[in-house]
């Protein structure tokens, strides 16, 4: 029942608001080009259904790309950290630095950088910028909270420093990581979008660059249309994110279990 | 013949906190030894020096021979909770590389002696405190230890759960002739168990006084067994 609600109740939500907002542009003569009704989007979407699907498929696999190329460096720099605190303390300010300058402002450096001809691996390596540091940050934290009193048990028993890593320190950093994943993996999406938009047109084939043409054409349901491919594409890549992580912690993490009482 | 003597051990700690001062006794094999003192007393430091775990700053800790094989029980049961019961006993086993068949087979029977033999896949949060601690000794046990070195183990227990718990630490002890050098506040648990009680001062941490208990002792209506419970508790009166 509580299930049933949680879902009706919201949906109920959605469609009232798409019935008011169909009615209040009927009724008040509101322009397509200033705010399209629910029924044009939907049309737009269905007209340009192959071109917004073939963008979408452009944006999600530089999201993805990014997202691989965040992940490996965010743990293996984590990793690297947890093995050396020298290196950590040498590093990891670079790494504020790379995480507190906006991106906005760097992508255009690296489109020239990179070049124009490998348009999708810049767009890729800016969103890869943009999702590496919450996995380094919070992956780093996730090795280092292992249980001291494991940690000297393993020492204890003669394990070695990759031992002590690979049987104790990964999976307790595993829920930190899983963690970092969910909220990197949205903004990698984040990432390749303004890439998109700073890359602008003739390059990238995006779902951002088809609002940004759909926007100078002033044909705003089309915008409309992929913005709503956009919020399902950061959906799914959170869902599918929520659901690797119940897939590996609900057999023992404190997340993921139901309150005894 | 002892196993381990220990020649004025002095730690100080890096805060300038001053752990341990002097602190001299040794423990015969097969011997069970509890180290009993109030908080803060340098118990559980003197028990990490003796594991190896730290390096005294002065002193001597001398084995008779090579290093036995240890197991060390903690306060907290310490387990891994993304592993089951099973794979958190082989873990000093697992850290051998030794065969998983063998390693299995060594643990299932470790479990089945703690009274685990139906819990070898639950997890940790899937178990009371008791059992947790009981997957605990049965880790300590899976090496094969000749030396088991236990920090205070019973504290967080309930008191039926905790004198379960000695009982079955005493017969496994003696069946395998495990030494063990057990860190306690509790009077009673260190009088129902121990051969030869330490007694130690407050900080920092030395012997006070040594009190040597008649075998017959290990039944807690016994006369000998209040006698013995009186001479531990002076003793640590005038320790304090």
């Amino acid at each position: 029942m509580t299930r049933l609600l949680n879902i009706l109740l919201p949906l109920a939500l959605g469609l009232s608001l798409l019935m008011a907002w169909e009615g209040i542009v009927a009724a008040r003569h509101i322009p397509p080009y200033v705010l399209p009704a629910p029924s044009a989007i939907a049309h737009a979407l269905a007209n340009n259904f192959s071109t917004l699907l073939l963008s979408l498929l452009s944006t999600l696999t530089v999201t993805l790309e990014g997202f691989a190329a965040a992940w490996i460096a965010g743990v293996g720099t984590a990793i690297a950290f947890s093995q050396s605190r020298m290196l950590e303390r040498t590093l990891y300010p670079y790494a504020v630095v790379l995480q507190v300058t906006p991106v906005v402002a760097i992508a255009p450096l690296i489109l020239i950088w990179v070049g124009f001809d490998h348009i999708n691996a810049a767009l890729a390596l800016i969103a890869a910028l943009v999702a590496f540091f919450p996995i380094l940050s919070n992956t780093t934290l996730g090795l280092k909270s292992a249980d001291f009193n494991l940690v000297d048990l393993m020492r204890l028993y003669g394990a070695s420093r990759w031992q002590i890593l690979w049987r104790l320190r990964l999976p307790t950093a595993l829920p930190h990581l899983l963690g970092a994943m969910k909220i990197a993996g949205g903004l990698s999406l984040i990432g390749a979008v303004v890439a998109e938009f700073v890359a602008g047109s003739g390059t990238a084939t995006g779902l951002a660059w088809r609002i940004v043409e759909a926007g100078n054409r002033l044909e705003i349901a089309t915008m409309f249309a992929a913005l709503l491919l956009l919020g399902l594409l950061g959906i799914a890549i959170f869902a599918a994110f929520s659901l690797l992580e119940w897939a590996l912690l609900h057999r023992w993490h404190e997340s993921a279990l139901k309150q005894q009482i | 013949m002892s196993l381990l003597t220990l020649s004025n051990v002095a730690k100080r700690f890096d805060n300038g906190t001053e752990a341990l001062a002097g602190l001299s006794f040794h423990v015969a094999e097969g011997e069970f030894v509890s180290l009993l003192g109030p908080s803060g007393c340098g118990k559980s430091t003197a028990l990490r020096l003796i594991a190896g775990l730290i390096a005294p700053d002065s002193g001597a800790i001398a084995w008779a021979g090579p290093r036995p094989e240890l197991g060390f029980v903690f306060q907290e049961p310490t387990l891994m909770p993304w592993a089951d019961a099973l794979t958190n006993a082989r873990l000093p086993l697992d850290l051998k590389n030794m065969s998983r068949a063998e390693a299995d087979g060594r643990t299932q029977a470790a479990l089945a002696r703690m009274g685990l033999k139906d819990f070898a896949r639950a997890y940790p949060r899937e178990l009371s405190g008791g059992m947790k601690m009981r997957v605990s000794i049965a880790r300590a046990l899976a090496a094969g230890p000749k030396l088991l070195l236990m920090d205070e183990p019973f504290a967080a227990l309930d008191e039926p759960t905790r004198e379960a718990l000695n009982d079955d630490l005493l017969r496994l002890a003696r069946e395998d002739r495990i030494t063990v050098i057990f860190v306690t506040h509790s009077v009673m648990e260190a009088s129902y168990l121990s051969d030869r009680v330490l007694v130690m001062s407050p900080r920092p941490g030395r012997i006070k006084s040594e009190i040597t208990l008649p075998p017959g002792a290990r039944d807690r209506l016994s006369i000998s067994f209040s006698e013995g419970l009186r001479r531990v508790t002076s003793a640590l009166q005038e320790a304090a």
